[in-house]
């Protein structure tokens, strides 16, 4: 294998914004023809989970889940064969507000059900236990690379192993003391199903390769799409899923530490078989 | 730390607090980064990779490291000290000290590498899981070598947070002992050097990597997950399970990781299979412990020698005559090391002396 460029196929695509609730209402606005919603949606009830759990679900365990829940349904697959690539910047602030506080104050009043949302690996853990998988999954983090090591991860596991997988990235608002040094607003949540062949299922392909850079510039979003998700941690992912939906050939750029992620997206379907 | 309303041990490394980091890299200043330094000065690892750096140039090695909460001892801290406009101190407003990778970004500052680097976050499996990445970055030849491990450091959240999940022993850990009575935390840095090739081992032969689907903080109670990466890594080493010498089992002493261990490894593997917790010696150190107990398993290839199981005296009824008490001489040449963690995240890692014929 050599480290040139490499291909996959997106069989299904998930984003959840509040003022972009689904990738299926996501694709009008990024193209231009249809404004966003000017109330911001809800956060999504977190789908897979059982009740008790789903009310004491996390924004990032609710958000991740749902654009999951949703590629998968795009894609048509089994979520139960697929590993899945969870990223995310961050972590779920909240809960780290939540335990610094209470260490500083209470120490010994941790909540357990907070303690263990607080892991960086749970809402890939609520993943593995609401689906049924046994499928490895991996969370991961990399500053403001982190949209790029999860989408290479992800590429690297479907050239390696030559199966589908789930590529999920997620980031929430930070909140309490930790707002003050740690800057993330909203929420913004992705997800594609990634294939190593192309399917009926098949919406696009990216052809990616590493491009060395000092100081790698990453391709931009049209700015009315990018102030839909301004001042998320995972803003600069906005402009792949904005290609995605335009429907014509584009190249992206999203950084890594170091060197970047060149990304050619290009529409793909297969045609319709002939009627008969 | 703050001072600890626990009684509990701690598998705690001795002169974290007095050994600054130097003034280049003091931004990065915290407990768990102290850790990740010493860790880079011990066994001349630092000029290990400085000269792999001369090999193959700093942009063609990967960093893949594995930590469960980074710093964030550091943020507690800042939470400890608010200034009265709910500021934190001056000294901890670094937003890099505050993120998940604040640990791969001080170690990728400090090693001076430019390639591709992110941090594995799955609690206990966190610092196995990197080597089965980074081994796909070599495969695929994103990288020409890769700096992988992980570190944790005590912390208020692992040592409250454990506490109110009731899964700390008030006593030194005895893992498999039948009168257990939970872990005991313990914090470590650990790397190493994957290349390749190279003039002698240990190699790194395969691994395995499963999903529970069971519960966020509890194992399956077969096992299923567990036995998933341990079949996978076998045969991506081309390994029977006959031909393993030595396991080094995740055995945090908790009553339900321990029992499922257990009888997955008496289903599994014959009684020429010896196999034992190390962490009566160090204590579960979490995102770290993968990288630990692999390290702990390459000294007992070269030592030919396998550790016991300090602290137990006696093994509980679902152990098979594989996991051993007492140190042993043996010839070691295919070990596994298993890591199982929280969010029910399973890694196996198949290591050789030498290569399989």
């Amino acid at each position: 294998m050599s480290a040139g460029s490499q291909q996959v196929f997106v069989d299904g695509v998930g984003l959840w914004a509040p003022r972009l609730p689904g990738w299926e209402m996501a694709g009008p606005v990024l193209r231009g023809e249809a404004s966003a919603p000017e109330t911001l949606a809800a956060r999504p009830k977190p789908p897979l989970l059982a009740p008790t759990e789903r009310r004491r679900a996390t924004d990032t365990v609710a958000i991740a889940l749902e654009v999951a829940v949703r590629a998968c349904e795009h894609a048509a697959v089994d979520p139960r064969v697929l590993s899945s690539v969870f990223a995310c910047t961050h972590g779920d602030l909240a809960t780290s507000d939540y335990l610094c506080a209470t260490l500083a104050g209470t120490p010994t009043l941790v909540s357990p059900t907070r303690f263990h949302n607080s892991v960086h690996n749970a809402p890939a853990g609520y993943w593995s236990i609401g689906t049924g998988s046994l499928a490895p999954y991996t969370a991961l983090a990399a500053d403001r690379h982190t949209f790029g090591a999860g989408f290479l991860e992800a590429a690297v596991q479907v050239a390696c192993e030559s199966r589908p997988v789930l590529s999920v990235a997620y980031d929430v608002e930070a909140r309490g003391p930790m707002a003050t040094v740690v800057h993330s607003r909203g929420m913004l949540a992705t997800a594609l199903v990634l294939a190593p062949r192309p399917s009926v299922h098949s919406v696009a392909r990216i052809t990616w390769r590493l491009v060395s850079a000092v100081a790698p510039r990453p391709t931009l979003a049209r700015e009315n799409n990018a102030a839909l998700v301004a001042g998320n941690a995972l803003e600069a992912c906005l402009v792949l899923f904005e290609s995605l939906a335009d429907a014509a050939p584009r190249t992206v750029v999203q950084t890594l530490t170091g060197s970047a992620l060149e990304l050619v997206v290009e529409p793909w379907s297969v045609a319709a078989p002939a009627a008969g | 730390m703050p001072d600890l309303p626990l009684a509990t041990w701690l598998g705690r490394v001795a002169g974290v607090e007095g050994q600054p980091l130097p003034p280049a890299l003091a931004a990065w200043e915290s407990r768990n980064n102290r850790l990740a330094w010493m860790g880079l000065a011990a066994d001349g690892f630092a000029e290990a990779v400085r000269a792999a750096r001369l090999r193959y140039g700093s942009d063609r090695i990967a960093l893949v490291l594995g930590t469960s909460t980074a710093s964030i001892g550091a943020s507690e801290e800042a939470y400890r000290n608010l200034e009265p406009d709910g500021q934190f101190p001056p000294h901890l407003r670094q937003p890099i000290l505050h993120a998940p990778h604040a640990l791969a970004d001080f170690v990728q500052h400090a090693l001076e590498l430019h390639g591709i680097c992110v941090t594995v976050a799955t609690a206990c499996s966190s610092s196995a899981k990197v080597f089965a990445q980074a081994e796909r970055l070599l495969r695929t030849g994103l990288a020409d070598a890769a700096v992988v491990g992980g570190v944790d450091s005590l912390c208020g959240s692992v040592l409250f947070g454990f506490n109110s999940l009731e899964l700390v022993s008030p006593e030194p850990c005895r893992p498999f002992d039948p009168d257990r009575r939970g872990l005991s935390l313990g914090e470590a840095a650990g790397f190493a050097l994957l290349e390749r090739d190279g003039p002698a081992g240990p190699w790194l032969l395969g691994y395995g990597e499963s999903s529970d689907a069971h519960h966020m903080s509890s194992p399956h109670p077969e096992g299923l997950g567990a036995r998933i990466a341990i079949r996978d890594a076998l045969d991506r080493a081309g390994l029977g399970a006959n031909d393993i010498d030595y396991i080094n089992l995740h055995g945090t002493a908790s009553q339900k990781n321990d029992a499922t261990e257990a009888l997955v490894v008496a289903d599994l593997f014959p009684a020429t299979t010896r196999a034992s917790s190390t962490k009566g010696w160090t204590g579960h150190t979490l995102g770290a412990a993968g990288i630990l107990e692999a390290v702990i398993t390459w000294l007992a290839m070269d030592a030919g020698f396998t550790p016991g199981t300090l602290n137990s005296r006696a093994l509980a009824a679902e152990c098979g005559p594989q996991i051993r008490l007492e140190n042993e001489a043996a010839e070691l040449r295919f070990t596994l090391s298993h890591s199982f963690g929280f969010g029910g995240s399973n890694c196996v890692l198949a290591f050789g002396r030498e290569r399989p014929a």
